[in-house]
């Protein structure tokens, strides 16, 4: 495709690419189409063609909606994502930026931190699958098989990530900075949280967004963790109340729309920084 | 000055320790405890004797367990080829002298944000009720029925959605990848008179090269790991022919009473998949350091 641009045009937009590429937005847009159009839709409008699933409904009622928050009861899962998440990542921040940072300059003098750094970081390496099993009877034996025990869990997970992230990033502050303010008196915990935790920032914003992409759509660990507690994220909700959708596409659709739709508003809001984000990560990563 | 330094080292330790333990009890503990009753019959309840590595010798003869190592390693080669190739296009594309570069580069991102069992459920939809209006009226064969009832068809409609979803991600990497090739580097080849073609080969893939291997390895290690798509997808059928090491472990490893077998099957999953990591990069490495 971009063999067609020669030498000397090389300034100019290059239009039959754009074009092309718009045109391929459709493998983008079609399934989200067929998913909306599907959700407003009543089960009597889905004959057997091709139009049944993608021509506008006759009416555009909301009903499928309000039937599908009634039977999953989106605004409780609704909450515990969110609430799942919101901590999460506040958590992250907190607690692997200091560790990052702890973990990065004491490497430069001790071999102890130096293994450490090895040792968290290699849990990148770690599956779940190898870890499901006795942690679901770790976490009810320790009374955390629930919402508290997923957030837990999720700071353990991306702890090698983020540590990994933050650590790399120290390498770009000068340890000047903290001996300066060693010598002001300031103790290493309050130079940290005063000048060093605001320097991080970009990094948090990395953090936040690739932690918060990962928890948000993950269906494992709340699956096995908070299987006993009646509680359902977002996901675990469109998994557990498969069943009561049947055949009942309309209904089932409205609850994927509806579970779709905080992420997707979230992304057009935060764009930019997503993308920013998730290509910062992968480069210090 | 001293006993400053030791006061800083105090504050450290008393974050390095809380942490280490934290990860300990959530990681490497559970890791230990795995191992353990992976020599074990234990069925998740009740009592158990240890079994010395008869759980190991019957995964090489289970052919379920062999079903779903094929499945997997088929699954995550094609995947990470069509991914890395489809991912590298793309960014070529987007990362041109193209209009609404940044809305266009917003679009592609989207199936990456969105939840592998909503869009699992939503494809299962098309391939179950589009795709096959599709292929009767065009009249393909394969597509006439829904290719997830098909034992031979079904993994490609994993396939698809896990592409689908990863080329997202990929093609943002790739795009900061491009983003860090010296635009001196393409007026140099220009001058040279390279082609596009020799150019991309000779100049931007090799530059590209640490970003090949972040995207070979992370690609490798998801694919490896799929388990929302399958779960929305086909639940592992049919006749178990989509069934992934990950859904195994899973499905029985806790109803299915095998918690110890499965065990098993974990470790030797965690095992290959650090070796194929490592092997991975240790290739990438040396291809990198060539140039």
């Amino acid at each position: 495709m971009k063999m067609k641009r020669k030498g000397k045009k090389a300034k100019k937009t290059n239009w039959i690419l754009t074009i092309i590429l718009m045109l391929g937005t459709v493998t983008v847009f079609f399934p989200l189409y067929m998913a909306i159009i599907i959700a407003f839709k009543q089960p009597s409008e889905m004959t057997n063609d091709v139009a049944g699933a993608l021509a506008f409904p006759a009416k555009w009622s909301f009903d499928n909606f309000r039937q599908a928050m009634e039977v999953t009861d989106f605004w409780h899962s609704l909450g515990n994502s969110i609430l799942i998440t919101v901590i999460t990542i506040v958590l992250a921040i907190l607690i692997h930026s200091i560790a990052g940072y702890v973990i990065a300059r004491g490497m430069a003098k001790k071999k102890s931190f130096r293994f450490a750094y090895l040792y968290i970081v290699s849990g990148m390496f770690v599956p779940f699958s190898i870890l499901m099993m006795p942690l679901v009877k770790q976490t009810a034996q320790m009374g955390l098989g629930n919402r508290a025990g997923v957030i837990l869990l999720y700071l353990v997970f991306y702890m090698p990530m983020n540590v990994l992230l933050y650590a790399g990033y120290m390498k770009n502050i000068p340890v000047a900075l903290e001996e300066a303010a060693d010598i002001d008196g300031a103790s290493s915990w309050k130079t940290f949280w005063k000048i060093i935790f605001p320097m991080l920032m970009p990094m948090h914003a990395t953090v936040a967004i690739l932690t918060a992409l990962g928890t948000w759509n993950d269906v494992m660990t709340p699956l096995v963790i908070m299987s006993g507690t009646g509680q359902n994220t977002l996901p675990l909700a469109q998994l557990n109340f498969q069943t009561q959708f049947g055949t009942n596409y309309n209904l089932a659709f409205a609850s994927y729309i509806l579970a779709l739709i905080p992420i997707l508003i979230f992304y057009i809001i935060c764009q930019k920084q997503i993308l920013d984000g998730v290509a910062n990560g992968a480069v210090k990563g | 000055m001293k006993k400053k330094m030791t006061n800083r080292d105090k504050t450290f330790l008393a974050v390095l320790i809380p942490v280490l333990i934290l990860f300990f009890a959530f990681n490497t503990l559970p890791m230990i405890k795995g191992v353990i009753y992976s020599f074990t019959n234990y069925r998740g309840y009740g009592s158990y004797d240890y079994v010395g590595f008869r759980n190991y010798l019957d995964l090489f003869t289970d052919a379920r367990v062999g079903k779903s190592y094929l499945f997997t390693f088929k699954y995550a080669l094609a995947g990470t080829i069509l991914v890395n190739v489809f991912s590298l296009i793309m960014a070529l594309g987007l990362n041109s002298r193209i209009r609404f570069k940044s809305a266009l580069r917003g679009i592609y991102f989207v199936p990456n944000i969105l939840g592998g069992l909503v869009i699992g459920y939503i494809f299962s939809f098309i391939f179950t009720y589009i795709l096959p209006v599709v292929g009767n009226t065009f009249h393909i064969g394969f597509l006439q029925n829904s290719i997830l009832a098909s034992e031979k068809n079904a993994w490609i409609g994993v396939l698809i959605v896990g592409v689908w979803q990863a080329v997202a991600m990929n093609t943002i990497i790739y795009i900061s990848g491009l983003q860090t090739v010296p635009k001196e580097v393409y007026e140099a080849s220009m001058l040279d008179g390279a082609s596009k073609w020799k150019e991309f080969w000779k100049v931007t893939f090799p530059l590209v090269m640490p970003f090949v291997t972040i995207n070979l390895v992370l690609s490798t290690k998801n694919f490896l790991m799929v388990f929302d798509q399958i779960m929305s997808l086909t639940k592992g059928g049919p006749a178990q022919s989509t069934e992934s090491i990950s859904y195994l472990i899973y499905k029985n490893g806790m109803d299915g009473g095998q918690f110890g077998f499965q065990s098993a099957n974990a470790v030797i999953f965690f095992l290959v998949i650090v070796a194929i990591s490592v092997f991975q990069m240790t290739v990438m490495n040396k291809k990198e350091e060539q140039l």
